[in-house]
């Protein structure tokens, strides 16, 4: 078999596989960030929380309810968004009109309080979820092989991102979201009830991450510390695409998780920190971001 | 006995935060009629115009408006009663192309013009449709967001300014094609600070200053008044 700088092919593809799966999750997350920021003008860290509700609701269906798989993969996105919405009603919608931070204090807030919720009713180590029958094995591509369930991952969040892209970008009800972003008070006096619009978005979004989170439970353990130690490489991920915009969200997250892949072949010790410093050097070069409308 | 007006306006105050911008502005305007707000800059005219939409968060007093007070209606429901609203800065979207501008407001009433009457009414909208809505001149843009409220049905529109900030020629195009309008029975309330633009087309005019209406000029005693109009104007 042949190397690239001492590394066997097999293991390049392998880590870039891990990467695009790891770029994979990063892609619904931020992209529901990108979206709650740029409509809602909210940091919302309590993102990785609803990733990790997601997660234990998948886990909580099957080993209570005895709910399968695909089921759940529904199920849990729903009542993920359905608690969004809760939380933008009686909270976020209070904090529009004031200054960014308080939101992000309220909702960082929440984050510590879910996950602290969870740790101590559920422990703090992780619960197994076993890959749906459906979807084990895998297909020997010759150069490597290819877990079914991590295809399937790929698929499913490009799938989920694309049509979000493309529900925002070409549809009227994306026109009167995008709309309601430069000027809310103006598109309201056209008789569009922007508020229900807002916590709409918000459930949608929360309810991604809770996608995010089901889809992760056969592949990682669900814990309630999932969702912090993901979160951050997320926020690094919406900082390079550039706040608010949703196809830079999309493609960044791809790009860093197969970056990330890259450095574990060649330099384990800085994967950690590869997305990071793509960051900085993003924000030294170019501070509103990669894709970002103003330049 | 005189027909009810359209809208009546009674003692509408308005707060922009702490600072009490309206109080209490009393007017009325009847089917068909144009309507201008006078005033100087800061007389509250605009406010005016965005108390009537829900805009502004804080008002007080009463806006009959087809036997509904539309202080009491929930902001998104406003433009429902056939209320379409050309806002000062013109709001044109630039995420949004001309022909996404011009259909974005949904059509609430029936009776709206199709998009080939309005840029019949506009022409210079015309093959500009894929253009992105603010690469349009000041003055196409206002014809943009005048033709964008007529798609809806609306049939009491409000204008504010239309002719601030645009060249001459296309002043005199808008205000031909406010007269069509006017001439098909829509109600308008003009907010205009150009009063010959406003004697071209106006029936009555309201003179605000600081917060209230403190005069009623019918349209036809405008030169007679003149040197009242210009002490309020301050001009």
């Amino acid at each position: 078999m042949t190397d690239i700088f001492g590394v066997p092919i097999a293991v390049l593809l392998g880590q870039l596989l891990l990467g695009l799966i790891n770029g994979s999750f990063y892609a619904l997350l931020s992209l529901g960030l990108a979206i709650i920021f740029g409509m809602l003008n909210v940091i919302n860290f309590a993102h990785g929380a609803f990733y990790m509700l997601g997660g234990f609701a998948a886990w909580l269906l099957l080993s209570s309810l005895g709910l399968g798989y695909w089921e759940t993969l529904v199920i849990a996105p729903l009542v993920v968004g359905a608690l969004g919405a809760v939380v933008e009603r009686l909270f976020l919608k209070r904090l529009y009109r004031i200054d960014h931070l308080y939101s992000l204090l309220l909702t960082f807030g929440i984050a510590l309080m879910l996950e602290g919720l969870f740790r101590h009713v559920f422990g703090a180590a992780g619960k197994p979820y076993p890959i749906p029958p459906s979807l084990t094995g895998g297909i020997n591509l010759g150069f490597m092989f290819l877990p079914m369930y991590r295809a399937w991952v790929i698929v499913a969040s490009l799938a989920v991102c694309l049509a979000t892209w493309l529900a925002i970008e070409r549809t009227r009800l994306g026109a009167y979201l995008r709309a309601a972003t430069e000027n809310p008070s103006l598109v309201q006096a056209f008789g569009i009830n922007v508020p229900l619009m807002l916590t709409l978005t918000y459930a949608f979004c929360v309810g991604l991450a809770g996608f995010a989170g089901a889809l992760a439970a056969p592949l990682y353990q669900v814990s309630p510390g999932m969702g912090s130690s993901i979160i951050i490489v997320v926020f690094a991920v919406v900082v390079i695409g550039g706040m608010g915009s949703i196809g830079g969200a999309i493609v960044t997250a791809l790009a860093l998780g197969v970056i990330e892949g890259l450095t574990k072949t060649f330099y384990p010790a800085a994967s950690s920190i590869a997305v990071f410093v793509v960051m900085v050097l993003v924000i030294l070069i170019r501070p509103s971001g990669l894709f970002s409308r103003e330049a | 006995m005189a027909e009810a007006p359209l809208l009546d306006v009674k003692r509408l105050e308005a707060w922009y935060g702490e600072s009490h911008v309206l109080h209490g502005i009393d007017f009325d305007v009847r089917k068909g009629e144009v309507v201008t707000l006078i005033g100087r800059n800061g007389a509250g005219k605009t406010t005016t115009l965005r108390s009537l939409v829900g805009v502004v968060g804080k008002r007080r007093g009463a806006c009959i408006y087809k036997g509904a007070d539309l202080l009491k209606v929930a902001p998104h429901k406003v433009a429902r009663l056939g209320i379409g609203y050309v806002p000062e800065e013109r709001g044109i979207f630039s995420s949004l192309s001309v022909l996404e501008n011009l259909l974005f407001p949904p059509a609430w009433q029936a009776g709206g013009m199709a998009v080939d009457e309005i840029y019949g009414l506009f022409p210079n909208l015309k093959g500009r449709d894929s253009t992105s809505g603010t690469r349009l001149s000041g003055g196409e843009q206002q014809m943009l967001a005048i033709g964008r409220v007529l798609r809806t049905g609306a049939d009491f529109i409000l204008l504010d300014e239309p002719t601030e900030g645009i060249a001459p020629v296309i002043i005199e195009e808008i205000g031909a094609a406010l007269r069509i309008l006017k001439d098909r029975g829509m109600t308008i309330i003009l907010v205009e600070q150009n009063l010959r633009f406003a004697a071209s087309i106006a029936d009555r005019h309201y003179v605000l200053d600081q917060g209230k209406v403190v005069d009623e000029i019918p349209n036809h005693a405008l030169d007679a008044n003149m040197d009242r109009l210009n002490r309020y104007l301050g001009v």
